[in-house]
């Protein structure tokens, strides 16, 4: 790439720093520039995140039809997989895709949902609400 | 304590870097720790699944650039793991006491620096924690322009991150600063080269190296038909977001690997490494082209399947021009 072809698109890093890029000069020397983003990464980002928006209000329709409990909506709001959920929690992979049934996670002793709230930093009340007063992710 | 802060396109470039300048290896550079710790790869893992999409990188493992550099140039490494969250910090403290930075291991979820857009579950950022001020710990990330604060309850959340490759409050730093000769550079250089070779040409298998690029560049002609345009665009943005990490221009670190050439060469008076050079910045200029392709796909302004064969025919051309630098870089004959 070279020099002046540094991208100074807008990017959502920008908000916080510009990004060392290596570029070429005239005489093919290499050297750095800082560039604030570039679009075709920024829309990659943008659709990623589409994504995960839709699979959240997808878990949020399916609780809210009683398909599934909380706890399928806060592993897709902290952009967790069973997997992350099982190593912050301690649970089996297993036991957490029981607790994902609305009918088991009724019965949740306040130790247990303590353990999810946790793991999504919210309190137990809000795992049960799906509303979030003061989110501090 | 003698700590200089200076920004890096990537992460573990620029901690090694930073932390090996502390101890007095001020000889070195990003791009020189990058090509002494082989750092340019390429692997595409079909079964595995990163954040429901491919897994494709584009340098080496992670820990593996300090690990090699230090090795190369014959410094001492310290890398400790904890399962206490008080003993982490205790360890932190006593080097920070001792007037030692020192490098972290960390998740990015709850970085609470970065701007929200970035953080995802990934527990391989690396930085310095380089002093305490009361409650706070001063922080030099290598992607930012300047160093920042954490506090010790933000820092021991992201040094005990859990998932994937979970950082366990992993530390790590130079043991002891040792001078170091430019013979000692020289053949650190050479080594690297020769290691970034095997890694790249003569590794076994269809999914890693030059051809893993070619591998990867077939298969994105199915994913049209395989998975859906939907699901192809957001594997497509998956691939560029890891070609893009963070201050690679896009091309995928290959620019990074460019300039360690051109430096090498102040080592090594060989002709070839500038030549070579050209090659890399070819094939991340080619690897730009191929990430405005996707974005096309992702963006829903093209999708055709002819489109689809344009994007997997750029990889296949990118795996002829870096098998034909590896293979030109193979062929040195070095004096020393």
């Amino acid at each position: 790439m070279k020099k002046e072809e540094t991208p100074q698109d807008n990017g959502a890093l920008n908000k916080l720093t510009k990004e060392v890029v290596y570029t070429v000069d005239d005489a093919g020397n290499y050297g750095t520039e800082l560039s604030t983003g570039w679009d075709v990464k920024t829309k990659a980002l943008d659709v990623a995140w589409e994504d995960i928006e839709q699979r959240i209000a997808n878990a949020k329709e399916k609780v809210l039809k009683g398909e599934a409990s909380p706890i399928l909506y806060f592993t897709e709001l902290r952009l967790m997989d069973p997997t992350i959920v099982a190593a912050y929690t301690g649970f089996w992979k297993w036991t957490i895709k029981q607790h994902m049934k609305p009918s088991v996670f009724n019965k949740l002793s306040d130790k247990k949902l303590q353990r999810y709230a946790d793991a999504f930093n919210v309190t137990i009340d809000e795992l049960k609400t799906m509303t979030i007063k003061e989110d501090g992710i | 304590m003698e700590f200089k802060h200076l920004q890096a396109a990537h992460c573990e470039n620029g901690v090694t870097t930073n932390l090996l300048r502390s101890v007095g290896v001020t000889e070195l550079t990003e791009p020189l720790s990058f090509g002494i710790g082989s750092g340019l790869f390429f692997v595409y893992i079909p079964l595995l699944k990163i954040n429901k999409g491919p897994a494709i990188a584009f340098r080496t493992m992670p820990g593996l650039i300090f690990k090699r550099t230090c090795n190369a140039l014959d410094i001492p490494v310290v890398r400790k793991k904890f399962s206490s969250h008080e003993a982490a910090q205790q360890a932190l403290d006593q080097c920070l006491a001792e007037g030692q930075p020192v490098g972290c291991q960390v998740g990015v979820y709850y970085l609470t620096y970065f701007p929200k857009e970035y953080r995802f579950h990934f527990n391989a950022h690396n930085l310095i924690v380089f002093g305490k001020e009361g409650d706070d710990y001063l922080i030099s990330d290598p992607v930012m322009e300047e160093p920042t604060k954490l506090s010790s309850y933000e820092l021991e959340r992201v040094r005990f991150a859990k998932g994937a490759l979970a950082p366990k409050g992993q530390i790590y730093y130079p043991k002891e600063g040792r001078p170091v000769t430019p013979e000692q550079i020289k053949n650190a250089i050479k080594s690297g080269i020769k290691r970034n070779v095997r890694d790249m040409i003569r590794i076994p298998g269809p999914i890693a190296g030059v051809a893993g690029i070619r591998f990867t560049g077939k298969k994105i002609k199915n994913w049209r038909d395989k998975l859906g345009q939907q699901t192809a665009g957001l594997y497509l943005a998956q691939l560029v977001r890891m070609q893009e990490e963070i201050g690679t221009g896009g091309g995928g670190f290959r620019y990074i690997y460019g300039a360690f050439l051109q430096e090498a060469h102040a080592y090594h008076k060989k002709d070839e490494l500038i030549e070579i050079s050209k090659l890399f910045t070819q094939s991340g200029d080619m690897w730009r082209s191929a990430a405005v392709q996707a974005a096309g796909i992702y963006k829903g302004r093209i999708g055709s399947q002819a489109d689809f064969d344009v994007m997997g025919d750029y990889l296949i051309k990118i795996a002829e021009v870096e098998k034909e630098a590896f293979t030109a870089l193979s062929k040195i004959k070095w004096d020393s």
